[in-house]
């Protein structure tokens, strides 16, 4: 794999580095740009190696959770069990689209990284759960492996190394909640997509129970470029604690909305003025989600905030799956408010009390402000739910509505406060 | 999906047909706005003996479909793995997850129409009741609104609606599709096209019914990636083109 060079201060591009030349979809043109290389160096090392190149390259998971890629690589038991590996290409973060563009352009690179985490881990069976709205990017995913079954990158002892590899695209059919991992597992198995339970993690019991390693599509697709250039190398990208490159969706009010690779740690302003030109002429930013629908908003002063895991999490929000939403002044506090809530109400699987009323009343309330029928006590109920759905279900998708949720009444409760006012007399 | 207000109102109906002809048990009285799930207020009828798993020799399975499903269930080591893509194929089959069309499935894959039901009811893209041959979904997410999609999906709802064949065309408001970059966008027959503007929708759906290909240079497939560092174009030349190119080695 090529890195372009470093120009500018910008960070070398491992990822999109070739990602619009025609016919990188096909093996042919995959493998003359350097394809399948890191594949063989990785099968010439022993498992352990590999992980521990993993490992160096500090690389912590890009769909959401941040876990770093090597501990959860070793976490799996030792032992000849049947083990599994299973990518979540269930990309249905509000505001994400960088797994796509990777499926769409590139699918080997998933692939490859794919056969190579899995002989790290010491799977032999792998599934890609991908969403079903997904169609052209499934059609790809499965005539590019097609291509790698039939030159012998996956199947029984690839390239003669004694590693076999089974790997099957599977469609989803539409549900948010199958992008939460146990979720997934039981959509997996056949079933509604309800979470499970954790402990036990997948890890030592996921699929079908046997100890299953999750990992996102741009995590496994950066594989490749760890081995081609080294772990400590990859770790001399970004800062400390996030290293490497992100691949960074951009949508909302800004003039160029698109998915960019960037460099962990620059500043977020670089990202949505810089890359992304800003919101249109004369409009000014006025709160941003930094990692999807679901992180907490900031707000225009904290456009300096380095973009990487921890100065987020200092910034009390999160990196989640790198999808930047700018939302400009034009826009009532409480339209983004109610957007948010009547998603997670439609997604919420409805297992646990906490989020399948929290976010449905979420919802009544916010429709009461702009009904006029609300009273200002109502605000602060709202906030109390938001408090009482977080850490009291099974998964985090409760959280992922009463964290935004509570952010917006917490930072625009002025604003709250007068539109229910205004829409008070209004109606009167 | 119906408001709450709707099934509170198809709940009163039929608790009122029920009475007038005496034939149906009484629907559970409850307060629709308790309950999101349509058809939670279905008396169930508990004379009836539960389905069992359907007898191949009275389930005739249209071939093709039975081969597919039979070709998806030994992808996983354990055969209810297939459902979703099983469902899927049936519903290409069938249009929509009909009770024949979960039927066969069932047959195929040797479970209870039951637990099929069960999943087909909780993913979006399948459908429980018979809906328009083509799918449109509009994206009403949160960084699609913010560029107009709600507009985009009352207009193309009312044009779809009112033109000819409206009842071929499913239009659905569809939660975050994965591609705000091209907001605000559709998904037609899964082909993503955007960004679309309340001007696109009769061509969008004259496309539709003429079975083109819809609005080609809206089209994803063809959009590049926005990042303009990306790209190296130091891209190993083919061989062939290498020879073919004069002076070429």
């Amino acid at each position: 794999m090529m890195a372009a060079a470093s120009e500018g201060g910008r960070a070398p591009i491992l990822l999109f580095a070739d990602i619009d030349e025609p016919g990188l979809n096909t093996l042919e043109v995959y493998e003359r740009r350097g394809g399948y290389q890191s594949l063989r160096k990785a099968l010439a090392m022993t498992p352990e190696e590999v992980l521990e190149q993993l490992k160096a390259s500090g690389i912590r998971g890009r769909g959401g959770a941040g876990f770093a890629m090597g501990t959860k690589v070793s976490f799996l038991p030792k032992g000849s069990m049947d083990k599994y590996l299973v990518c979540n290409a269930d990309e249905s973060e509000p505001g994400t689209f960088k797994d796509r563009e990777l499926m769409q352009k590139t699918p080997h690179t998933l692939i490859e990284g794919l056969i190579i985490a899995s002989y790290a881990a010491g799977t032999n069976r792998s599934f890609i759960y991908i969403r079903g709205e997904y169609e052209l990017q499934a059609d790809m995913l499965d005539a590019a492996l097609h291509e790698a079954r039939a030159a012998g990158y996956v199947g029984e002892n690839i390239l003669d190394s004694g590693h076999s590899l089974s790997l099957v695209v599977h469609r989803g059919a539409g549900a948010y909640i199958c992008g939460e991992e146990t979720g997934l597992l039981d959509s997996l198995e056949g079933k509604r997509g309800n979470p499970r339970l954790k402990p036990p993690f997948p890890a030592l019991q996921g699929l079908y129970q046997g100890p299953t390693l999750i990992n996102n599509v741009e995590t496994l697709a950066t594989v490749p470029a760890i081995l081609a250039m080294g772990g400590d190398e990859y770790a001399k990208l970004g800062v400390e604690t996030s290293t490497g490159t992100k691949l960074v969706s951009v949508s909302g009010h800004v003039q160029r909305p698109g998915n960019y690779e960037i460099e962990l740690g620059i500043p977020s302003r670089e990202i949505i003025y810089g890359l992304a030109g800003g919101p249109p002429e004369g409009r000014e930013v006025k709160c941003w989600f930094p990692g999807g629908s679901s992180s907490p908003v900031l707000k225009a002063e904290d456009l300096d905030v380095p973009y990487d895991f921890n100065s987020l999490a200092q910034a009390g929000t999160m990196l989640g799956s790198g999808a930047i939403i700018v939302v400009d002044d034009s826009t009532p506090i409480l339209d983004v408010a109610m957007k948010v809530a009547k998603f997670y109400r439609h997604e919420s699987c409805g297992k646990c009390t906490p989020c399948r009323e929290g976010t449905n009343w979420t919802v009544k309330m916010l429709e009461r402000i702009d009904a006029g029928e609300a009273t200002p006590m109502d605000l602060e109920v709202m906030a109390s739910v938001q408090e009482h759905i977080i850490g009291n279900c099974l998964c985090v998708l409760g959280d992922a509505m009463a964290m935004p949720i509570g952010s917006m009444i917490a930072k625009f409760k002025d604003e709250f406060e007068a539109h229910m006012e205004e829409r008070r007399l209004s109606h009167a | 999906m119906s408001t709450p207000e709707e099934i509170l109102r198809g709940a009163q109906n039929l608790e009122l047909e029920a009475a007038e002809e005496g034939t149906r048990p009484r629907p559970v009285r409850r307060f629709a706005h308790g309950s999101r799930v349509p058809g939670w207020d279905e008396a169930v009828d508990l004379e009836k003996d539960p389905a069992g798993i359907p007898d191949p020799a009275l389930t005739p399975v249209p071939s093709e479909l039975r081969a597919e499903i039979e070709a998806h269930m030994a992808n996983y080591p354990d055969r209810r793995s297939a459902a979703l893509p099983a469902l899927a194929a049936a519903q290409r089959v069938h249009g929509w997850c009909s009770p024949e069309a979960i039927e066969q499935v069932a047959c195929v894959m040797r479970v209870t129409p039951a637990y099929l039901e069960s999943v087909a009811s909780f993913y979006d893209m399948l459908e429980t009741s018979p809906v328009g041959r083509h799918s449109v979904y509009v994206c009403t997410n949160i960084s699609c609104s913010l560029c107009g999609a709600d507009e985009l999906y009352a207009a193309l709802a009312a044009a779809a609606a009112a033109g000819d064949g409206g009842d071929e065309i499913n239009v659905r408001s569809f939660e975050c599709l994965g591609a705000c970059d091209i907001a605000p966008m559709a998904s037609v027959d899964g082909v993503y096209v955007g960004p679309l503007s309340v001007a696109d929708v009769p061509q969008l759906l004259a496309d539709v019914h003429a079975g083109r290909p819809v609005l080609p240079d809206k089209q994803l497939a063809r959009r590049l990636v926005a990042d303009p560092h990306a790209n190296t174009r130091e891209f190993p030349e083919h061989p062939a083109e290498q020879a073919a190119r004069p002076g070429g080695a």
